[in-house]
């Protein structure tokens, strides 16, 4: 079938010279086309998501049957706006559809197009036509293009490629579309489009061929067209890679000299044949076209300064609070399953490690795993609907002027918002901005928000550390310190956006240019089909290291065992403790220590007390902050098994009584509203939370951005407590 | 005149970009190239980012960024096509080039 396509570029690797394997067929085309619409509609159920080598940008791909029953490999690729490219998830597009680098050559290009807005949609499929690739195309959207649809006959004879009129959200003319591809399949390439060029521009481009590396030579056409790439991509400080260091330097030294305009001189003339060409493709052409009227009226009111803004404040509060509260039950019943299942396990198992290992291990993790679903769900629903619709957009439209002072794109209000529910969500939500800049820096900051897990927490130390008085006999303090510490997480965040976007994800500061689609009907069935896949890839790539975190935290915080019927003073945890208890008079208390505190964590916690104790925690504290990095909220419980307390409850009033009774050796309180603060501190910034970190690790595909990100934090964390404690001592407190 | 100056609803033609190559680059291959049409829709309710409409499709860009367009008047650039008021002219549908 691809035999023709073999012979003539014998080199490249499709389908027909890796013998029986499936034609590879990619959709490529403008953000907005309904590229996924169309990408689901063709491979059905079985569509896999992976990454593209070296970015973290998502790869679909999935298998369809064309209508001879012939079947293909489909890939939707990142949507673009051109093939021109400044880094290298731009750079996808064109080494996709060449089949560069480790991209597998595709048997056929299926150019999406928004038959709305055909104009701006050409540019890209003049540069496809300038390759002479294997292309047909597919105006989408043609139920939406009213009474003057553009002609596809015309168009096809305009750019010699074959193209139908589709809706893939309606499945009209979809059988169309799988005949035209079998038939392309076997068509070969097409001729390729000459758009009239300047003379000097061609001589330019032929001078720069010359450059050309072997894999990216083939007829005058295409090189012309792969020059005119290299001229509007490759500048000194772009972020491409695989480009041949010949063809760099070519294409520097040759835009070094010359004195003209060249980035305009390969972009007007594809525009002016666009231009001259649009009327054929219309019965009416209008040079001005207005904005869908339906779309200006909406904007009108949700754009409104007054109105806009209320409506705004509105749906990002139905979010919030879905993701705050509305995710609780849920989140309860995975919760109450687990404590269920671990009950039932202890109930008929003989108690020991194994029975130990399997409900506060593994089956502890599990649980851990799985409660972010709710709230992973909740998100990814409010977002598929919000960009479905049109709406996330005109949200980055509103916020863009806050986040652009933070360094950040309108974009990054959603997932910064979703921080204050919980970090993991949030930062998969990232994954709605377009630039990997963007979605780190954004990645970096979001754990800094004050998340649900905070809670218990600040409300354990809160409630046992702060008097139960009122400022001026009106506010409460307690409450004053819930909001500070809210304004204070927010500060940071806002701060750190700020450092971080200048220092340790410098990139280039790109211009937000942000397109504003028409309002559409958001599909429920592409929003469901996007929440199971980030929730099954969540639970695949995250879930799995959480798991093995929390296997591990148990082992840490359960071992060795503590044995009851030897004397502490011979047991080797006793030891640690009473080697460091003449040290440390905060843990001069005569107590037996706690199974948890002759752990291995114990032991840790000892080992770093030294640290810990310019920021005025003791041994004990230390001991939490290990169990707390199993999600922050763990802290209350750890906490609760090295005083001994079991039942901690919802409220923890043993734990807080307790905590308030805690004296050292002079029989001062141990625990001070001065050390109440700092550890309240060390929480809102420190990077408590081994899921999160597994979910960066996740999104970035590396251990260098988590490891950073722990280390950012802990350090921030640790200066700002310990600040705040040597500070609050000098001065009395 | 700059892209930033002109006034809510005010359609104009692309004179030329100024301004970082990328940005500028980017900004042509969405149709801003000299003699495209443009029209000022709205300005974001805090003042930031500005709507336009470029042939046919909503794009948004930043007031900074506006100001590195030139842009003139439709009748001033192109006298051929002189239609009295600049202010209608995007509206009726176009008779040719």
């Amino acid at each position: 079938m691809t035999s023709t396509q073999a012979e003539t570029a014998p080199e490249q690797k499709n389908a027909a010279s890796r013998g029986a394997s499936k034609p590879l067929v990619v959709l490529v085309g403008n953000p907005n086309t309904g590229k996924t619409t169309l990408f689901n509609r063709l491979t059905g159920q079985n569509a896999r998501i992976g990454n593209y080598p070296g970015v973290t940008v998502e790869r679909r791909s999935g298998s369809s049957r064309l209508d001879g029953n012939q079947l293909v490999e489909v890939v939707d690729l990142p949507g673009t706006y051109s093939l021109s490219a400044r880094s290298a998830e731009e750079q996808i597009a064109l080494w996709a559809v060449l089949g560069q680098g480790q991209y597998q050559k595709p048997d056929l290009c299926v150019f999406v197009a928004d038959a709305t807005q055909l104009a701006r949609n050409l540019y890209l499929a003049i540069q496809l036509c300038e390759l002479g690739l294997p292309l047909i195309i597919a105006l989408n959207m043609i139920d939406e293009a009213g009474e003057n649809p553009p002609n596809t006959e015309a168009l096809s004879k305009l750019l010699g490629v074959p193209c139908l009129a589709i809706s893939a959200r309606r499945g009209t003319g979809m059988s169309a579309l799988l005949g035209a591809m079998e038939r392309a399949l076997g068509a070969g390439p097409a001729p390729e489009l000459r758009i009239p060029y300047s003379a000097e521009l061609v001589r330019d481009a032929r001078q720069l061929s010359q450059a050309l590396p072997p894999s990216l030579r083939g007829d005058a056409g295409r090189e012309q067209a792969l020059s005119l790439w290299a001229l509007t991509s490759i500048e000194e400080d772009d972020e491409l890679g695989e480009i041949d260091p010949g063809l760099r330097r070519a294409t520097l030294a040759l835009r070094a000299h010359s004195q003209r305009d060249l980035d305009q001189e390969v972009i007007a003339p594809r525009y002016a044949f666009i231009d001259e060409h649009l009327p054929e493709l219309y019965r009416r052409h209008e040079r001005h076209p207005r904005k869908r009227q339906l779309s200006e009226r909406a904007d009108r009111i949700l754009l409104h300064p007054v109105w806009g803004f209320a409506l705004f404040v509105l749906v990002m509060l139905v979010v919030f609070q879905s993701l705050f509260s509305w995710s609780d039950p849920a989140i309860s019943l995975i919760e109450d399953a687990f404590a269920a299942l671990r009950g039932a396990l202890e109930a008929r198992l003989p108690a020991g490690i194994f029975r130990e290992f399997l409900t506060q291990g593994l089956i502890s993790g599990l649980g851990n795993v799985l409660v972010f679903l709710p709230q992973i769900l909740l998100l990814f629903f409010f977002i598929g609907l919000l960009e479905d619709s049109g709406y996330m957009a005109r949200v980055a439209y509103l916020m863009d002027r806050i986040m652009k002072s933070l360094g950040l794109h309108g974009r990054a209000f959603v997932p910064m918002l979703s921080g204050f529910a919980c970090a993991v969500p949030a930062i998969l939500a990232t994954r709605t901005m377009e630039r990997q800049r963007d979605r780190l820096l954004t990645m970096l900051v979001i754990p800094l928000m004050t998340c649900s897990a905070r809670l218990p927490v600040y409300t354990l130390i809160i409630g046992a550390l702060f008097p139960p008085s009122r400022v001026f006999g009106l506010v409460p303090v307690q409450g004053l310190m819930m909001v500070g510490m809210y304004l204070f997480a927010t500060l940071m965040t806002l701060v750190t956006a700020g450092i971080l976007g200048r220092t340790a994800v410098k990139g280039r500061r790109v211009p937000l240019i942000l397109e504003l689609p028409p309002y559409r009907l958001p599909s429920l069935s592409g929003t469901l089909k996007m929440m199971w896949e980030r929730a099954w890839s969540f639970l695949r790539e995250a879930g799995t290291v959480i798991l093995a975190c929390t296997v591990a935290l148990w082992v840490l915080l359960s071992f060795p065992r503590a044995d009851v019927h030897e004397a502490p003073s011979t047991a080797p945890a006793a030891a640690v403790v009473q080697k460091h208890a003449p040290n440390a008079p905060l843990t001069a208390e005569p107590a037996p220590p706690s199974p948890i505190a002759q752990s291995y964590g114990g032991r840790l916690g000892h080992a770093i007390e030294p640290v810990l104790k310019p920021l005025g925690f003791d041994w004990k504290i230390g001991v939490g902050l290990i169990g707390a990095f199993a999600a922050r909220e763990v802290f209350v419980a750890t906490l609760g098994l090295v005083y001994g307390i079991d039942e901690t409850g919802d409220d923890a009033t043993p734990l807080r009584s307790r905590l308030r009774a805690e004296t050292r050796a002079d029989g001062k309180p141990a625990y001070t509203p001065l050390m109440g603060l700092s550890l309240l501190i060390f929480f809102a910034i420190s990077c408590q939370c081994m899921s999160t970190l597994a979910t960066v690790k996740r999104e970035t595909h590396s251990y260098r951005w988590p490891a950073f990100m722990f280390a950012y934090m802990t350090v921030l964390a640790y200066l700002m407590s310990f600040s705040v404690f040597q500070v609050g001592r000098l001065l009395g407190f | 005149m700059l892209l930033s100056e002109i006034q809510i609803g005010q359609i104009v033609q692309v004179v030329g970009i100024a301004g970082q190559s990328s940005f500028r680059r980017r900004l042509m291959e969405l149709g801003l190239v000299p003699g495209t049409r443009v029209e000022l829709v709205r300005v974001a309710p805090l003042g930031d980012p500005v709507e336009l409409l470029v042939r046919g499709a909503s794009l948004s860009i930043r007031k900074a960024e506006a100001g590195v367009i030139e842009v003139a008047s439709i009748g001033a650039t192109l006298a051929s096509e002189a239609k009295s008021a600049p202010k209608n002219v995007g509206l009726e549908p176009d008779l040719g080039v």
